[in-house]
């Protein structure tokens, strides 16, 4: 109880250290309102080499051409989410607030009607054409298949065993778009080359289980693929595993996975949370935003690419990568129509 | 004789100004960390208090963070009076908080008067059977109940993950389906608008009233009084006719039922379902809200407002800080506080001795 007593005292003390700060904090110079831009990270927060460290390039482009000035929230779990969202909503001098991934689906569509003054967008937002969007908030989304079209153009084009490979995590409409756009690249430029799918599982456990991508890629590589692109997550790790014991290729994707094994990826299909999160900014900035309505992230809005440098360069030939491009051009002019499922 | 003594000398002046010296000399050691990343500290400290302290908005969502403290502190603290170090206050506050979600999926339809009742005790038979196992083991086998009940967090962890990934998840989520309506327990901001937005809820009644409890237990009942008597020193016990294993049991079985009960707060007064990685390390936190509460039930009270008061601070000033700087200054504060007693009693009696050294000269 002694203790106890000592702890009451110190809450006071706290209280009134409290006060004490707050008369004298107050004296530095506001932004205007709306000026900000806020953004709260998913567990992990930045350093993840994915989604996060996107998002965060993002709010820096945004930063250094548009001179936004920026803050940021890294969250823990549970209830860590909204009450930073709502954080962030508070302050006078943040306009525009973003969530990072679809687990913020229920927390921001709950904050952006609490504060309908204010702009909010959410990367890969669950979207369900059920339930109504509020007019101030963006949800995000990518054609996942469009960039997959011309991965698997370049697979395609680059066989030489007319068989190439699709690794999913797991089996959900998400991932079946990835599948579905990788096919008809495939098929689009090499019509009698077979792809041979498989997945991981039917639950989020597919997405961790780099063993048992292995031995899908392996039984993919025995079949005569010589080429597998993943879309699985950490159990894709797995398929560079396989490919480096085969010496055969594989396609990374989300990001650029060249580090994985080097040499023996092929490309990878990126999505760019970054341009996503600068032409959101930049729409708002002109006084464009337009909520309640997905905005969808194509090739014609580079929001999906491939990689293509240095490191990738010797193994996609000039012609490929010209074909290649072209494809590009006739998905953005509408002439190449990319099936999601 | 009596009336001669420094008034430093007096054992309540002492108890109330050390822990004041260790707050704020960890704040002051948290404050060059602060200029290392290049931010002032008063700054950084006036936002951290103020909005915290300073709104109702802020009292509220300190209070959210505080409910479960008081649960996990209190279910560790009172382990401890029976000489038991509970480190499975995390897993059994999963295995009950889930339990209280899928209780509540499947009784839609209940009055609310039974299905609160009924949500609530959910919690309590989940989180009292992870805490049973460790103590079972304890007192027929011997087996050491930290290790048990560190191996019996792994299992909770990957238990439940495992339900809400594949068996009760709502497709493209990780969290389970809804419990029924009137298994919600209401938040403040429902009766008290100046908590409009923040998540506290009304479980913090339900954490005031499991301290009174414990206290009781403890300090009034026999139960407690064998409890303590076995902590103390157990060999005594026996030879005094306590039964060491059942009160080792009992003492596990009852703190596993409190650490169960954290659901309360997250499940049914704040996102009515279950999530996966809800709680972000409540149950470690709650070995230290212990110690530093003393063990004392309410001493845990005082001591989750403290702990509630810088894991919403850490959030509020994470916009001018890294994330990890406010991990370090969370624990430099734990570590002063409780490490605080010895050395600044050493240090005040070191005084009053050169002092009156120098009077009698």
């Amino acid at each position: 109880m002694k203790n106890g007593i000592s702890v009451i005292l110190t809450v006071v003390l706290m209280a009134g250290t409290a006060l004490l700060f707050e008369s004298c904090g107050k004296s530095q110079p506001a932004a205007p309102p709306n000026s900000e831009v806020g953004l709260v990270f998913d567990v992990g927060g930045r350093g993840d080499k994915s989604f996060n460290d996107q998002a965060y390039r993002g709010l820096q482009m945004a930063k250094d051409s548009l001179g936004i000035k920026y803050q940021y929230i890294e969250p823990g779990g549970g209830s860590d989410r909204e009450s930073a969202l709502r954080q962030l909503a508070s302050r006078k001098s943040i306009g525009l607030i973003f969530g990072v991934g679809f687990i913020f689906t229920d927390d921001i569509t709950d904050v952006a009607k609490a504060f309908p003054d204010k702009k909010f967008a959410c990367i890969d937002y669950t979207y369900d054409s059920t339930k109504a969007v509020p007019k101030n908030l963006i949800p995000i989304e990518f054609r996942e298949n469009e960039g997959s079209f011309l991965v698997g153009a370049i697979a395609g084009l680059i066989t030489k065993t007319s068989k190439v490979g699709f690794i999913g995590g797991m089996e959900s409409p998400l991932i079946r778009k990835f599948q579905a756009g990788y096919e008809a690249g495939v098929k689009y430029v090499n019509p009698k080359c077979k792809v041979l799918v498989a997945y991981a599982g039917v639950t989020g456990d597919a997405f961790k289980n780099p063993a048992k991508g292995k031995e899908l890629a392996l039984s993919q590589y025995a079949q005569g693929a010589d080429i597998i692109y993943h879309a699985a997550g950490v159990t894709g790790l797995g398929v560079f595993e396989a490919a480096r014991e085969m010496k055969k290729y594989a396609i990374g994707v989300d990001m650029d996975q060249w580090n994985e094994a080097p040499g023996r990826v092929l490309t990878s299909m990126v999505k760019k949370g970054d341009v996503a999160v600068y032409d959101v900014i930049k729409e708002w900035k002109a006084g464009k935003f337009a909520g309640g309505t997905p905005r969808v992230f194509g090739l014609r809005d580079n929001g999906v690419d491939f990689v293509y440098d240095s490191n990738n360069k010797s193994l996609i030939p000039e012609k490929v990568y010209k074909k290649v491009e072209d494809l590009r051009n006739q998905i953005i002019d509408g002439k190449i129509k990319v099936p999601t499922q | 004789m009596a009336e001669k003594r420094h008034w430093l000398e007096h054992p309540a002046t002492q108890n109330f100004l050390i822990p004041i010296f260790a707050v704020v000399l960890s704040f002051a050691v948290g404050a060059i960390f602060i200029l290392i990343v290049g931010q002032n500290p008063f700054e950084v400290y006036s936002v951290l208090f103020s909005q915290t302290l300073g709104t109702s908005y802020g009292v509220g969502q300190l209070l959210f963070k505080t409910t479960p403290l008081i649960f996990a502190g209190l279910s560790v603290a009172l382990c401890f009076k029976a000489g038991l170090f509970n480190i499975g206050a995390e897993g059994q506050l999963q295995i009950g908080a889930f339990m209280t979600a899928l209780v509540g999926m499947y009784t839609v339809g209940v009055p609310a008067f039974i299905e609160i009742p009924l949500l609530v005790l959910a919690g309590m038979v989940g989180g009292g059977v992870w805490g049973f196992i460790p103590g079972y083991l304890k007192a027929k086998t011997g087996a050491h109940e930290v290790i048990n009940t560190i191996m019996l967090n792994f299992v909770a962890a990957a238990l439940v993950s495992f339900f809400v990934t594949n068996l009760f998840n709502v497709p493209a989520t990780v969290h389970t389906p809804s419990i029924a309506p009137t298994g919600r327990i209401p938040r403040f901001d429902a009766v008290f608008s100046g908590f409009e937005g923040s998540p506290v809820n009304f479980s913090i009644i339900i954490a005031l009233l499991a301290a009174l409890f414990v206290w009781y237990y403890i300090d009034r009942t026999r139960y407690g009084y064998e409890l303590r008597v076995v902590g103390l020193n157990s060999k005594a016990a026996e030879y005094g006719g306590i039964s060491v294993s059942k009160n080792i049991i009992l003492s596990m079985t009852i703190g596993g039922a409190i650490a169960g009960l954290v659901g309360t707060n997250y499940v049914m007064g704040y996102k009515y379902y279950f999530e996966e990685g809800f709680s972000t390390g409540t149950g470690f936190m709650g070995i230290a809200v212990a110690l530093l509460g003393n063990n004392n039930p309410f001493g845990v009270i005082l001591a989750a407002l403290l702990f509630g008061m810088l894991e919403y601070g850490g959030l509020v000033i994470n916009t001018m800080v890294p994330k990890e700087l406010v991990s370090i200054l969370q624990a430099i504060v734990i570590i002063f506080v409780i490490s605080s007693n010895k050395i600044f009693r050493k240090i005040l009696v070191n005084f009053l001795k050169k002092r009156t050294l120098s009077i009698n000269d």
